[in-house]
């Protein structure tokens, strides 16, 4: 997995690419805290992600969580077919802001 | 049939998910039915190498086996870590806000409902868990 980190405007934009697992999740975890030390908004740009299991979900989770208590936002952009089947599965389309 | 001896831990997922994945491209398995075999794989193994043994070494064993008349593939794990039977656990709740929903407890619930078959037994004192996907 590789995470690309982009400013726009005041949002961050973490572009990231391969499969959100539990060995890589950890990462992605970290990157979107540091991002909210940086800005209280922020875009993931997912087009590059085939796979996402329960491990990445947490990460996102804990990421809309820390975007709630700072008072901003977390946007998914480019959700690929098999990553919206886990969102809608396990309830997270309606919990996670994706467009 | 193909069979794997591991230690159980997070450094030996990739090798589980390569061979599963290896025996589904032989089998020609569409990519949509191989990611949900390949992520409830994870979560099953994965729960193995964190919990069975307690934060201690241990063993796990995969069989992979993709065949039949539908064609199936069915992965089954087992481990002599401590009895749990992961079907247990109650399902989460799904309709839940982001600041109502728990981290952590999504996996066998999205195992469950990904695989076609889910089955768990003890015996011997082993803990054997066995998913079964139709291609």
């Amino acid at each position: 997995m590789e995470i690309t980190e982009k400013k726009n405007e005041g949002q961050i934009v973490l572009a990231v690419s391969g499969s959100v697992d539990t060995v890589t999740s950890p990462e992605l975890q970290k990157a979107i805290l540091t991002a909210f030390q940086k800005s209280k908004d922020l875009v993931i740009d997912m087009a590059g992600v085939p796979y996402m299991s329960s491990a990445g979900l947490r990460a996102l989770l804990i990421g809309q969580k820390t975007a709630t208590s700072k008072g901003g936002s977390m946007a998914l952009t480019g959700v690929q077919n098999t990553v919206m089947q886990v969102f809608e599965m396990s309830g997270f389309s309606r919990v996670l802001t994706i467009k | 049939m193909k069979e794997l001896l591991l230690a159980a831990s997070d450094e030996t997922l990739y090798t589980v998910l390569d061979a599963i994945k290896d025996e589904l491209n032989k089998n020609g398995c569409p990519g949509d039915v191989q990611t949900q075999i390949l992520i409830s794989a994870e979560e099953i193994y994965v729960n193995i190498a964190h919990y069975a043994y307690g934060g201690k070494a241990g063993e796990a064993k995969v069989q992979i086996e993709v065949g039949g008349d539908p064609k199936t593939c069915k992965v089954v794990f087992y481990d002599r870590g401590m009895q749990y039977n992961p079907l247990e656990k109650e399902d989460p709740d799904t309709t839940l806000s982001a600041d109502e929903r728990q981290i952590g407890g999504l996996g066998v619930f999205m195992v469950k409902t990904m695989m076609d078959k889910v089955d768990y037994k003890y015996t011997d004192g082993q803990n054997i868990f066995t998913m079964i996907k139709k291609l």
